[in-house]
């Protein structure tokens, strides 16, 4: 492509930091250019340099970042030339962002309509009225419904997914001709996540936009973009047209994060993931030669002798690897496959949780004080699940469907309102409080952000002590021979038992969180998004950790992600959740073969495949889940349902019908029906076009 | 809306009631016997308990707190021990002058407060904020008889700019009391400065680090435009909140301040009806105090939720 096509054209750029320990070149060396139309997906994990570059080619880097060498131009103009003040003139209007959290990047005391609006004010200098009308118009263009109100209203009063499209429209309003879109859709369900997605999709074509499409989910990649460069410590390992990269991977770091992701149509009993090992390098502790050398499987000693430069390899496809041509026509990551395990006899049962509700009370304010009745928000209502040893059962769900409040039911962090808890056995009082140790022990939590449930002035041993101590009655000795054997069971050092949480990564700080819910010596583990703010490859590795703990000690785990991959690989069970009712439950492998119920084919229809060549069935829901107060009448689900056959789905509750292997579905339509309209389902395609 | 109202007053209601309560329990255990203050240490003993029996002390406490609860609340304060006045206008006059002198200091204050605020968070851990945040502290630290007199001494002795005296007479009107107000709000001022200052300049620095601040500047507004329409709409609330507890103070706690310049508040005539023993003065001030705190408590929190749209327009 000539230079004078693209909008954005980046050359040679390096990014600088001046810190306390000196300059830090944050983003090193990146060229990409991004023509008219065009979405070029920019990968990468976690302190990969992403964020740092995307600021710094529209010249947004905080007052100690600058630009040590290399170019960035705008449509020709060279933005690092500009005072500040003309700067502002082209955000906005040239340029135009839409940020990761739909949520706080909102001003949550103004209007909506006057977010969008202040923009084309300021740019297209519209009048007042004329902006406002601008901003309803914008609206419309993003689907919004019901715009005029949506601009009247205030953030708080907004879904998320609502939110995004707001960003979008704001962010489209000044017809902008470069567009960067930092993780749009990262804060999103995985329904709204691929409404928002088409939406991008259809804009972009529309206007001819050049977009910067920034995300860490190679599925999403593989869904919107149409070309990829992968990211990694700062630089550049791989570019190139997105069938191209995703057909050829010529990069061994690519090949590894494709590795890293749970496959639809595997799961644990068959292969454990090739998690990339070791870290990511920091700017500061670079290794000589190749970036990727350490944790490169086929490096050899000339690879840390000397960088490699980024090479064509076929005309815009360009790799880093000075070996490339030996991945060229190599087979895809293999996952180890894993040992026959035999065909295991069924455990015992360990959790048995009957008809559990849990209804909050909800202070309506006055209208409630009249009534003199409370209205009741049913987060649970009426779930039954029935758990055996060394079993995993996933939840999936969007969120605020209730799978949440479930799990902290049978953990009696939230009391339940009505139902039966039994753990082998015995009867568990609703509230922790009252339960035995002994009970106690037994079930045990790991949580979404480790960042939050590690105390930060406490040495990670410490951590992990606690349950040895106060639910084992340990001594002195035994606790510290056992938080070793623990750090040992989670793979990580023993010198990290001494290391405070901020020591740690992510991943670490989840592994110790992992090893504390361990050391109680649980029969039932619950974890509650465990993966979810992780990096694909640290994800990969912790799923293998589990399920590897699983086989050597027995445990249940109740798995709850919106990640149907990680838990189509990690669960034998799943069950589906919907405004706090169980719509489909059965074996995994059952779950994603048809017939599904219409609500499970939207999830699974919504997942971002990491294969451009998989066009998965568009099943859109439509809105967001309604209010857990005004539960629809009949089949919860018959607002958004796709599938809807009639008056029956707004009267009448559906019944549950049976398939072999326990497996359930709760629908007015019946089961050979519902097979017959859902074909060969999404297992069978991701099939064809996933492994050669 | 009109359910947290109903809510908020009744509050509002159980907490004057036992302020009330706690008020004149306090003042049955001062020293001295109410009649024996009166009648004056030289009177019989017969007389003081004639008069006991007259002014129903004698009766058990809680029918002594009705009845004293109930001519408060028809506007009977009873009369001054002292001066043998009624108790009403006395009390409300230097309500009045306590007032004038608050609202003074409050337009001196807050909005120096919340410039010096913004400033200090704009500049934040630079030159200025580290002078302002050094001079504010230094203020809130100095007493009020140190200032109060320093203040007296350059402008009204040295300079001549104002009275160094503020004992304005009960039928000044407000055009006439303005110069005598001047001297003690700046003295209050310096005081509450430094409060708002920290106040507006925390919220502050965490506003501008949020992403709609972030994404307000990438949408190419003027700096002045980010700060007044994303900025400091979200940071001034908190602030809100500390200018109002700050208004209880300013009506009955400026007894320092108030016997530096000879000013006729609330806060003096409290600590002389203590000195005195003159309980009707000291149950109707007290009484007086805990009222306007509540208010004006109330008044932050509804003001808040005038600002804060989450609050203001219920949930989803």
């Amino acid at each position: 492509m000539p230079d004078n096509d693209a909008v954005l054209n980046v050359k040679n750029l390096t990014v600088t930091y001046d810190t306390e320990k000196g300059p830090l070149h944050t983003v090193r060396n990146v060229s990409m250019k991004i023509a008219p139309g065009e979405i070029y997906g920019l990968v990468g994990e976690s302190g990969s340099g992403k964020t740092t570059l995307a600021r710094a080619v529209i010249g947004y880097l905080p007052s100690n970042g600058y630009i040590s060498s290399g170019e960035v131009s705008l449509s020709g103009i060279d933005l690092f030339s500009l005072p500040k003040k003309e700067m502002r003139k082209i955000w906005g209007s040239k340029v135009t962002m839409v940020h990761q959290d739909p949520n706080a990047s909102i001003n949550p005391s103004m209007l909506i309509g006057d977010q969008i609006a202040e923009t084309a004010r300021m740019h297209l200098n519209l009048s007042k009225k004329d902006a406002k009308d601008r901003a309803i118009e914008m609206l419309k263009k993003v689907r919004m419904p019901d715009p005029e109100s949506v601009a009247n209203r205030y953030a708080h009063q907004l879904s998320g997914g609502m939110l995004q499209r707001v960003l979008i429209a704001t962010a489209m309003s000044t017809n902008p001709e470069f567009m960067i879109m930092d993780e749009p859709t990262t804060a999103l369900d995985v329904t709204t996540e691929a409404v928002i997605l088409d939406l991008i999709n259809e804009l972009m074509e529309e206007y001819n936009t050049a977009v910067l499409f920034i995300t860490h989910n190679l599925g999403v990649i593989a869904r919107i973009s149409d070309r990829i460069g992968v990211l990694y410590a700062g630089e550049i390992m791989e570019e190139g047209g997105i069938k191209e990269v995703f057909n050829n991977k010529l990069h061994p770091y690519t090949r590894g994060l494709l590795g890293c992701v749970p496959k639809i149509n595997a799961s644990k009993k068959d292969i454990s993931l090739s998690a990339i090992p070791g870290f990511i390098p920091r700017p500061d502790e670079l290794p000589e030669g190749c970036i990727f050398g350490p944790r490169c499987e086929f490096a050899e000693d000339a690879c840390r002798a000397e960088r490699p430069p980024l090479v064509s390899v076929s005309g815009s496809h360009l790799s880093a690897c000075r070996r490339w041509e030996i991945l060229k026509g190599m087979a895809d990551v293999e996952d180890t496959i894993r040992e026959d395990v035999g065909e295991e006899e069924l455990g015992e049962v360990v959790l048995e949780a009957r008809n559990i509700k849990k209804y909050f009370p909800f202070s309506g304010g006055f209208g409630s004080l009249l009534k003199g009745k409370k209205d009741m928000v049913k987060a649970v209502d009426d779930i039954t699940v029935r758990m055996r040893s060394s079993f995993t059962m996933g939840i999936v769900g969007e969120s605020g469907c209730g799978k949440t409040t479930l799990a902290r039911c049978i953990a009696g962090l939230e009391e339940a309102t009505s139902g039966e808890i039994e753990l082998e056995g015995k009867h568990l009082a609703y509230s922790v409080n009252q339960r035995p140790r002994e009970i106690l022990r037994r079930i045990q939590m790991v949580f979404q952000n480790p960042d939050a449930s590690l105390n930060p002035q406490h040495p990670a041993g410490d951590s992990v002590a606690r349950p040895l101590i106060l639910l084992r009655n340990m001594n002195k000795k035994q606790v510290r021979d056992r938080v070793a054997e623990l750090f040992d069971a989670v793979s990580l050092p023993p010198d990290y038992i001494d290391r405070l949480p901020h020591e740690l990564s992510g991943g670490e700080k989840q592994r110790v969180a992992i090893a504390r819910a361990f050391a109680a010596d649980p029969s039932l583990m619950i974890c509650d998004e465990p993966i979810s703010s992780l990096d694909v490859s640290v994800q990969a590795s912790l799923m293998n950790l589990l399920s590897e703990l699983q086989d050597s000690k027995g445990t249940s785990y109740l798995f709850i992600s919106h990640d149907l991959s990680a838990v189509r690989h990690i669960s034998d069970w799943i069950a589906v959740v919907y405004l706090g009712r169980l719509w489909e439950i059965g074996p995994a492998e059952g779950v994603f073969i048809p017939p599904y119920h219409p609500y499970t084919e939207a999830l699974l229809s919504a997942i971002p495949i990491p294969d451009p060549e998989i066009k998965q069935d568009r099943i859109r829901l439509k809105g967001s889940v309604p209010s857990a107060m005004n539960i629809p009448p009949g089949c919860r689900f018959h607002t958004r349902c796709p599938r809807k056959i009639g008056d029956i789905c707004e009267t009448e509750e559906p019944p549950w019908q049976d398939l072999p292997d326990g497996h359930r579905i709760c629908c007015h339509i019946p089961l050979d029906e519902l097979k017959e309209q859902q074909g060969e389902g999404l297992l069978k395609k991701a099939g064809v076009g996933g492994d050669e | 809306m009109s359910g947290y109202l109903v809510k908020r007053a009744g509050f509002i209601l159980i907490t004057l009631i036992l302020a009330s309560i706690i008020i004149f329990s306090v003042t049955q255990f001062l020293p001295g016997d109410v009649a024996r203050i009166i009648l004056g240490q030289f009177a019989t003993d017969v007389a003081v308990e004639n008069l006991r029996e007259e002014l129903g002390l004698n009766e058990p406490a809680y029918r002594q707190y009705i009845s004293w609860a109930v001519n408060f609340v028809q506007g009977d304060w009873g009369d001054s021990l002292v001066s043998r006045q009624p108790v009403r206008p006395m009390v409300m006059q230097r309500l009045g002058n306590s007032a004038m002198l608050a609202g003074m200091a409050l337009l001196i204050y807050v909005p120096l407060g919340i410039i010096l605020g913004v400033i200090a968070a704009l500049k934040r851990d630079k030159l200025p904020d580290q002078m302002i945040a050094g001079v504010s502290m230094a203020f809130v630290g100095l007493p009020e008889f140190v200032s109060g007199l320093l203040l007296i001494s350059f402008l009204a002795i040295g300079a001549g700019w104002f009275p160094a005296n503020s004992s304005i007479a009960p039928e000044a009107t407000f055009a006439q009391s303005v110069p005598y107000l001047i001297l003690p709000a700046i003295t209050v001022s310096l005081a509450g400065l430094g409060y708002i200052a920290r106040m507006t300049r925390s919220g502050t620095i965490d506003v501008l680090r949020t992403d709609y601040v972030r994404a307000a500047e990438l949408k190419g507004l003027p700096g002045w435009q980010v700060l007044l329409r994303h900025v400091l709409r979200n940071s001034l609330l908190p602030t809100v909140t500390v200018v109002a507890m700050g208004i209880g103070w300013l009506i009955g706690g400026l007894i320092v301040t108030e016997s530096v310049y000879g000013y006729p508040g609330l806060g003096r005539m409290l600590v002389s009806a203590i000195q005195r023993q003159d309980l009707p003065i000291i149950q109707a001030v007290s009484m007086i105090v805990v009222v306007v705190f509540s208010l004006s408590n109330l008044a932050a929190d509804l003001l808040y939720g005038l600002l804060n749209p989450r609050i203001r327009v219920g949930g989803k």
